[in-house]
């Protein structure tokens, strides 16, 4: 399979800290890779260099074949690189619809498509995703009045929306409900096996990690550990060490 | 022989308005260390802060008109001005502090739309200004003349914001002041009253503006649409010179006020508030687009 | 009724009543001019204001811009009066959105209260410059032609352009924010950062908020212009302390980011203003300034933004899932 996402050498500083170390990481077309790694390891940073929310000290990135450490978010937006946030980033005060609407690919955006209504086919989309999340009763209700658990899931329904070819998602199942959290690995598991989305997913539960991804990056310290399959990064004696033992 | 081609030809000219300049942008640099003062302290931009210089200089005029020495002027303006930015934190900006932008911002602007058409009520619209009964100087052998109260004002600026700066460095209530600053939550944890810190902050840079509202009706002159142009001034100085670093606060405050005099020279004096608020728009949008290659905007 | 008539009622309602004002209260048909002037200009800031969250102390630019446009057209066009008045009103709004968009892009970056004081100075910036140049008449300002006729006629005729303004605007404005427009300004105000993130356009949107703001400013300048028959720099082309504040206030008073709100707010604030005027004379300023700094303490959701929270049906949102029901 070809590489959907190269990062080579990537590294970022800030101030006298460096967040990142020449880290080198690729993600397969269809894939679902994992980046785990205890708090302050340099993973949401990476991500941040990914999508271009900050340029980068060194190194390359190339997305599709094309380099991107150049270029601005929204370009790389654009291009069909989407990332979710740790705190949950939704328009509170439009109704959860109206979010998914917005969110439709902003391929064409002349005149005439910037004022266009939405189409009922994009509504039709927006209700059947927001369905998919479990969210379609509460689609005309304002996204600032769900629960943060449910913003999660409308921000992934959202995301979808957007029709990206890969998705960044960071710690997307930190503060829901355990009882919900297997439901929303399987629907991240459709999303990529039925949409064709590829997954680059920051997890601290291990559980779900080891359960959804089919490879694992492990960063401590800003470098890069170890990477590998699931089972054998669960039994990496460095990675285990990394955690403290903690699981 | 056009104003760039007199510069040229005779440098002195130059050294003439460099000198007026500065001496006027010590002025400037204390309203700028007011407005920054309550920006890291309270994270709230103060828009009526031109109008508190404003006011300090009526104070400062009424305390001339009541038969006093003009030096009393500058301490009778402080003190006036505290008390009002002590009452206006208590009834208006307390409700302010913690708020969003939006509810920050215009508070301060209406409050600024409200003392300035005060102002211009009670005051009237005429130019006022206070004769210091100094006289002028001459530097450079004869071939710069400075008005001495320029001078005193520049000084008197300068010794104001020393003690102001040991103030917030030895005082207590300096010093909770900065702890505040730095972290509102653990001082109050600590056992700081922020609500006093806050008032305190914000009657102090009152106090400033007051003062230095006093030292502009000496060298220069008031009228009541005055603040509008020194809100503009400080906050001009304090993006760029940034919140916490009052050496650049006063280089730039500094070299406002000399690119103001060579500008208002170039252009014409009628063009000098235009050179004003042109430069804001053009420091902010510059500053902003820097910021933007590093994918940052200002904050 | 159907929905479309139901819809279509007030809006008929409304335009009935204010095509006979001015046959009904023939004493006040210039207060009733600047009513709809005062529609105009809250419509206008609400669209980045209110909708798209940025606070503009400058939009008063765009007004004075026209004025002064239509002024000079009207002075050496040549071209008689009512053909110079109108296309001197189409080039105010040209030149106007084409500030609008030059100006975007720099403008529009700074976000908070960097763009509201960089809009600030902006309105006031232009203001100091037309004082000095000499071409548009310098401190002494601009006077517009007499109107070829007599007084009353004069007064119909500014009264109806000024409706059909404000008409004109509300219903752009109407159509704009029901489509991807409306969605995009929204979400901007609401998380740019997040909107970016998602590929939106926000500079393109952003600009072209500015623009149509720009665009039914440029027309009001130029009635405004002609209405008031003198144009001063500072007091009447690029008067922040006067329209330029009231622009925001009448958003905020009648409920910012809502498409009725700055309407109610334009008309409880003109005609409360006629009271304070009448009452209050110089002190009406200093009583405006202490109406922003209560309304925004005390009641910053505005007329409509008060009932849209207690009565949310109203406005066709729901606040719990009861009709939410499964997909069909």
């Amino acid at each position: 399979m070809t590489a959907l996402l190269e990062v080579e050498d990537v590294s970022k500083r800030f101030g006298g800290v460096t967040a990142n170390n020449a880290i080198s990481m690729a993600v397969a077309e269809g894939e679902i890779v994992g980046l785990i790694g205890p708090n302050g390891s340099g993973k949401t940073t990476l991500f941040n260099s990914i999508v271009g929310f900050h340029p980068v000290d060194g190194g390359s990135i190339r997305f599709q074949g094309e380099e991107i450490s150049r270029l601005r978010v929204p370009e790389i937006a654009r291009r069909g690189l989407l990332r979710t946030f740790q705190q949950t980033r939704v328009y509170r005060r439009m109704t959860c619809l109206q979010n998914m609407l917005i969110s439709e690919p902003h391929e064409r955006e002349g005149l005439a498509a910037m004022f266009a209504r939405p189409q009922g086919a994009a509504a039709e989309r927006g209700e059947e995703l927001l369905e998919f999340v479990g969210l379609y009763a509460k689609r005309l209700l304002l996204a600032g009045d769900l629960s943060f658990g449910q913003q999660k899931l409308l921000e992934f329904a959202m995301a979808l929306m957007n029709e990206p070819a890969m998705l960044l998602l960071d710690e997307p199942t930190a503060g829901i409900n355990p009882t919900l959290i297997n439901g929303l690995i399987e629907r991240l598991k459709r999303a990529n096996a039925d949409l064709g989305i590829t997954l680059l997913v920051i997890e601290h539960n291990m559980r779900v990690i080891m359960n959804l991804a089919q490879r694992i990056y492990c960063l401590a310290h800003g470098e890069l550990l170890a990477e590998g399959r699931p089972e054998d990064i669960r039994n990496d004696r460095r990675v285990v060490d990394a955690y403290l033992g903690a699981h | 022989m056009s104003n760039l081609d007199l510069l040229i030809q005779a440098p002195v000219l130059s050294l003439q308005l460099l000198i007026d300049g500065i001496l006027v942008g010590a002025v400037f640099a204390l309203a700028a260390y007011g407005m920054a003062l309550v920006w890291g302290v309270m994270n709230v931009i103060n828009i009526a802060q031109g109008e508190f210089v404003m006011l300090g200089g009526y104070v400062a005029l009424f305390v001339v008109q009541a038969g006093y020495h003009p030096a009393l002027g500058v301490p009778a303006a402080a003190a006036v001005m505290f008390a009002v930015g002590w009452g206006l934190y208590r009834v208006v900006i307390y409700r302010v502090v913690d708020k969003d932008l939006f509810i920050s911002l215009l508070a301060t602007f209406g409050l600024s739309i409200l003392l300035q058409q005060f102002a211009n009520q009670v005051f009237g619209a005429d130019v006022q200004t206070v004769d210091s009964g100094l006289g002028t100087r001459f530097l450079f052998g004869g071939m710069v003349t400075v008005a001495e109260i320029k001078l005193v004002a520049f000084a008197a600026a300068f010794l104001l914001g020393g003690c102001l700066v040991a103030f917030l460095r030895r005082s207590r209530l300096g010093q909770a002041i900065r702890a505040t600053a730095q972290n509102a939550r653990a001082a109050r944890i600590l056992g700081i009253d922020t609500d006093r810190v806050y008032a305190a902050t914000f009657a102090l840079n009152a106090a400033i503006c007051g003062a230095a509202g006093a030292l502009v009706i000496m060298t220069w002159i008031v009228h009541p649409y005055l603040g509008l142009v020194y809100t503009v001034r400080s906050f001009m100085i304090v993006v760029v010179a940034g919140l916490g670093n009052l050496a650049a606060v006063i280089v730039a405050a500094l070299g406002l006020g000399a690119a103001e005099n060579f500008a208002g020279f170039l252009l014409g004096a009628e063009y000098q508030a235009a050179f004003v608020f042109s430069l804001l728009v053009v420091i902010l949008v510059f500053r902003n687009r820097r910021l933007g290659r590093q994918r940052k905007y200002l904050k | 009724m159907s929905p479309l008539a139901r819809r279509l009622a007030p809006l008929l309602a409304i335009g009935a009543v204010a095509l006979v004002a001015p046959m009904l209260l023939p004493a006040f048909k210039t207060q009733l001019s600047f009513l709809w002037i005062m529609v105009c200009f809250a419509l206008t800031w609400d669209i980045i204001g209110g909708q798209m969250g940025y606070n503009s102390f400058g939009n008063v630019l765009f007004l004075g811009v026209g004025m002064y446009l239509c002024a000079v057209v009207q002075r050496d066009a040549e071209l008689g009066y009512f053909p110079g008045l109108f296309v001197g009103m189409a080039l105010g709004a040209i030149l106007a959105v084409a500030v609008a968009a030059v100006l975007g892009s720099g403008i529009l970056g700074l976000r908070g209260h960097y763009f509201a004081i960089g809009t600030l100075g902006l309105g006031i910036a232009a203001g100091e410059i037309a004082s000095g140049w000499d071409y548009i008449g310098a401190g002494s300002g601009l006077v517009t032609p007499q109107y070829p006729g007599d007084v009353d006629t004069r007064k119909m005729l500014f009264y109806y352009s000024s409706f059909a303004l404000a008409a004109a605007t509300f219903l752009t404005l109407r159509h704009i924010y029901g489509g991807r427009f409306g969605l995009a300004i929204n979400a901007i105000r609401d998380d740019e950062d997040k909107a970016e993130a998602m590929g939106l356009r926000t500079t393109r949107y952003k600009t072209m908020a500015w623009c149509v703001s720009a665009v039914f400013l440029g027309v009001a300048g130029g009635i405004v212009g002609n209405m008031i028959g003198f144009i001063d720099p500072r007091d009447v082309a690029f008067a922040g302390p006067t329209f330029g504040v009231w622009m925001v206030l009448m958003a905020i008073l009648g409920g910012r980011g809502t498409l009725w709100g700055p309407v109610v707010g334009a008309v409880v604030f003109h005609v409360t203003q006629e009271l304070f005027w009448t009452y209050l004379l110089g002190w009406q300023r200093v009583a405006l300034g202490l109406l922003i700094v209560v309304v925004v303490l005390f009641f910053p959701l505005g007329i409509l933004g008060w009932l849209r929270e207690r009565r949310p049906e109203l406005f066709g949102h729901r606040v719990d899932e009861a009709d939410g029901g499964a997909r069909p």
